[in-house]
């Protein structure tokens, strides 16, 4: 396999983008990432999106992207794993560059889910979740997760305030996150006088609707170096894992099997612990994911998550900081974009270009993209070379 | 219209219809092809019991397409006495009183309709139990 | 020996009283619940219907004949609120049974004797040797327009019999009936809600009905009213059964087990049934029970069983109806039960 490193990445500030349209917006991501690369060749690309056929009636991505780009008889595959698309289409992309297949590959996530009703989109969002035996009895993705804290609350004590300083941590990096939807500081009171969405989670548990695109550029190490890129930031290991769709076929509900074996792949490929990374970029759907993937992926013991960010330790200058870009929660989470965006946020961090929220020293990182209610995982490991 | 598709669960949400390992006695539900736990392809069907107490719960409050009139119901996750875990709207209860812990039983519930003209979507629901 | 091998009732949780609905339309609520003998009715949830409501007395009265549903050769549903105008709700009940598909089904219609006739007709069934086990069950969530006089009284039960010729808990002795044209209460097709003939309803229509089946029934059988230990009669409200038992000579005795109306409302197929499923819920083996039902349009069916020395071993096995009838309730105001029965709606 030949190592790859990312040479560019690209998102616009995220938010209701009334006026750019599913292909606009990935367009932009793509010359944004092309600008920032300084160089727009590729030789093929991957689409991540959870579900542009329900919010937006549109189907074959793998076409439509690269004939918006200008780019005719690209190789190109769309990628979907719900909420882990984006993660997906990065990984498929490296797949590509380290096996050979390809040189230089362009990822692009992208999702628009404010052209669709509140109720519609909570429906295709449920599509991530088990048709049958979940979304039939009138499920929502807050209900699930819903259900995971309520379980994690009564094994682990963990309690409602430790819930709300996930939202409250992130929203204070996103308002130093010119690209944030909602770049705003909130205070724990926001977070627990916010509507009741599925209890015990609030509005402000919950990461928004949101457009966006993001895309990363990836090719060979060897190529890299030619183009001059410094600081280098490569991709050191990639892991991936699948779990039950429904939450119920889980045999312990506050544990997310597929982050836990997904980072430790990844790491394993890299030849690194938890230990060795400085920061992370996870999946905070909800606050509660946080959590649960924090102990996932090692950060801490199970059910320590919670004292661990109240005690300030996922803060941005605190001994590992998490979602230094603000999270699913401040950023926003156009599904299919998401797992893009956290490369995006490490790659700036370890270029050390991240300005007010830049975190000291950051030399490696780990993201976590997980699809629906944990069914599916995937991590990267990013390191400067 | 999807009524292929709700004709074909109708074992599993009429009589809570399982299917049981023959080699390692593993219940899955739903029916599976692949026995989850040992891989083989051989089951009995049995019918659940439907009896079980709650794992985890929570209230719906904004619900999805089809649902919203239905607004706030309690959903959660029972662990049935079999050791399946299932997936079901509690009703006839306070949301608000619920406990994990609590014993339910199931009952046979109208579940949906596809509008005013479409077809009448019915399923087990569970209710706590108190011998009615 | 025929006659019911297994019974079980279900009645919905929620109840509105009387004065709830005289509060909103004016009306005097101490008259009406003097006059009319009612104080409360059921409410089905909004996840009940005539199918839930059926299954769910189904499989209680399942729970105290305990046998193979495979086993079941018939299975009749009567209602004046099918969930559906075409496409039957006994195929749904045999389904969720698990008795399909060697059962005969049907769905039955005679205002508030659809489920007696339905207990009829798998009786005779049974009796004839063309089945092993027959159920004939009558369900209702039926609705009274918003200020009528109906509204006060319609409400939603169910009451599900087995009928075979094995373990018998209460044993057939006869049937009788009484039909005629008699227009005292209708829908037509996509009409909300019945209309009714006011008075009309009651001297010509239900009183006439049922001292006709009823009479008849004690001349074929050659019993005086004082030789039965209970009687049952639908129950519209709570005066027009005492009534009638006073004009037949029946004594508040023997109705009072089965006079559940006062405290449910009127359960229409469900009336005479689940004051049946009462009256078993207290008989001691020996004892003789008279039913009588009442269906608009017109007609009564008329039943005389006699408790086996079986029952009591199977009441513990569901619930009782008065357990049904005066645990877990749940009373609403107006606003919800109007939402709960669909008389408001959001719009398109």
């Amino acid at each position: 396999m030949r190592d790859v490193a990312i040479i560019g990445t690209g998102m616009m500030k995220w938010g209701e983008l009334w006026e750019k349209s599913l292909r606009d917006l990935a367009v932009e991501a793509a010359l944004l990432c092309f600008e920032d690369a300084g160089t727009d060749r590729i030789d093929a690309m991957t689409v991540g999106s959870m579900s542009s056929g329900l919010f937006n009636g549109q189907e074959h991505l793998a076409s439509l992207v690269p004939d918006y780009l200008g780019r005719p008889l690209t190789p190109s595959i769309r990628v979907e794993s719900a909420c882990a698309s984006g993660g997906l289409a990065v990984r498929t992309a490296f797949v590509e560059v380290a096996s050979g297949m390809a040189d230089y590959v362009l990822a692009v996530g992208v999702e628009k889910m404010n052209d669709v009703s509140g109720d519609v989109a909570t429906y295709a969002l449920a599509t991530a979740a088990d048709q049958d035996n979940e979304a039939f009895h009138g499920v929502t993705f807050p209900g699930l997760y819903a259900m995971i804290a309520r379980a994690h609350m009564e094994k682990y004590g963990t309690t409602r305030d430790q819930l709300a300083e996930v939202a409250v941590k992130n929203h204070r990096n996103g308002s130093l996150n010119p690209k944030a939807q909602f770049p705003m500081a909130i205070t724990r009171d926001t977070v627990l006088n916010s509507q009741l969405i599925a209890d015990p989670l609030r509005l402000f548990d919950c990461s928004p609707v949101t457009d966006g695109a993001a895309a990363v550029l990836l090719t060979t190490v060897e190529e890299a170096k030619k183009l001059n890129k410094q600081p280098l930031v490569v991709i050191t290991g990639v892991g991936h894992a699948t779990d039950t769709i429904a939450l119920s076929q889980r045999k312990d509900l506050t544990k997310l099997e597929a982050v836990q074996a997904a980072a430790q792949r990844a790491l394993q490929m890299a030849g690194k612990t938890i230990k060795d990374m400085n920061f992370a970029e996870v999946h905070d759907c909800f606050t509660i994911a946080e959590i649960c993937a924090m102990e996932a992926m090692g950060v801490v013991e199970p059910g320590q998550g919670g004292p661990a960010t109240i005690d300030g330790m996922t803060a941005l200058d605190g001994a590992f900081p998490i979602n230094p870009s603000g999270g699913l929660k401040s950023k926003g989470h156009p599904v299919g974009a998401t797992g893009v965006a956290q490369i995006c946020e490490c790659v700036s961090q370890l270029r050390g270009t991240s300005d007010k929220r830049q975190i000291k020293n950051a030399r490696a990182a780990i993201t976590q993209n997980m699809g629906g209610s944990g069914g599916s995982s995937v991590s990267h490991v990013l390191e400067i070379r | 219209m999807q009524v292929p598709k709700h004709w074909r669960q109708i074992p599993q949400r009429y009589r809570m219809e399982a299917t049981k390992c023959k080699k390692c006695q593993f219940i899955s539900f739903p029916a599976r092809l692949v026995c989850p736990e040992c891989g083989s392809k051989e089951f009995d069907t049995i019918n659940l019991s439907g009896n079980g107490k709650i794992d985890t719960y929570t209230i719906i409050r904004t619900a999805p397409e089809g649902f919203t009139d239905q607004a706030p119901y309690a959903l959660g996750i029972v662990e049935l006495d079999e050791g399946v875990k299932v997936m079901g709207q509690i009703t006839d209860c306070e949301p608000d009183n619920l406990k994990i812990g609590d014993r339910v039983v199931s009952k046979f519930r109208r579940m949906n309709e596809e509008g005013k003209t479409g077809m009448i979507m019915y399923s087990y629901k569970f209710v706590p139990d108190v011998g009615i | 020996m025929v006659g019911i091998v297994g019974y079980g009732t279900q009645i919905p949780r929620y109840r509105i009283a009387v004065e709830e609905i005289a509060k909103v339309w004016g009306a005097d609520a101490p008259a009406f619940k003097k006059g009319l003998g009612l104080n409360e009715k059921s409410v089905p949830a909004p996840d009940e219907d005539c199918a839930t409501l059926a299954v769910n007395a189904a499989r209680n009265a399942m729970k105290r004949a305990e046998i193979d549903p495979q086993e079941i050769g018939a299975v009749y549903v009567g209602s004046e609120s099918h969930p559906y105008a075409v496409k039957p709700t006994g195929t749904i009940v045999s389904e969720a049974l698990g008795a399909c598909p060697y059962v005969h089904t049907a769905d039955l219609e005679f205002a508030c004797k659809a489920g007696t006739e339905g207990m009829f007709i798998a009786l005779h069934l049974v009796k004839s040797g063309v089945v092993k086990y027959a159920m004939g069950i009558g369900a209702d969530t039926s609705q009274g327009a918003p200020g009528d006089a109906l509204e006060y009284s319609a409400a939603a039960g169910a009451a599900a019999f087995i009928m075979g010729s094995d373990n018998v808990i209460a044993e057939l002795v006869d049937t009788h009936c009484y039909m005629t044209d008699t227009p005292d209460f209708w829908r037509r097709e996509h009409a909300h809600y019945p209309e009714h003939g006011g008075r009309f309803t009651g001297e010509p229509a239900y009183f006439r009905h049922v001292r006709g089946a009823t009479t008849a029934m004690l001349e074929k059988l050659n019993l005086k009213p004082e030789d039965l230990d209970y009687v049952v009669f639908h129950q519209p409200n709570g005066k027009f059964p005492t009534t009638v038992a006073k004009q037949l000579g029946f004594k508040e005795e023997q109705y009072k087990h089965g006079l559940v109306t006062p405290f449910l409302g009127n359960t229409y197929s469900g009336s005479s049934p689940v004051g049946l499923a009462a009256t078993l819920d207290e008989a001691k083996p020996g004892e003789t029970i008279l039913v009588c039902s009442y269906g608009s349009g017109s007609g009564s069916d008329a039943f005389v069983f006699k408790a086996t020395d079986k029952l009591p071993g199977v009441l513990d096995k569901a619930p009782l109806v008065k357990k049904q009838l005066n645990e877990n309730k749940y009373y609403l105001e107006y606003g919800a039960y109007a939402k709960f029965r669909r008389k408001i709606l959001k719009p398109e």
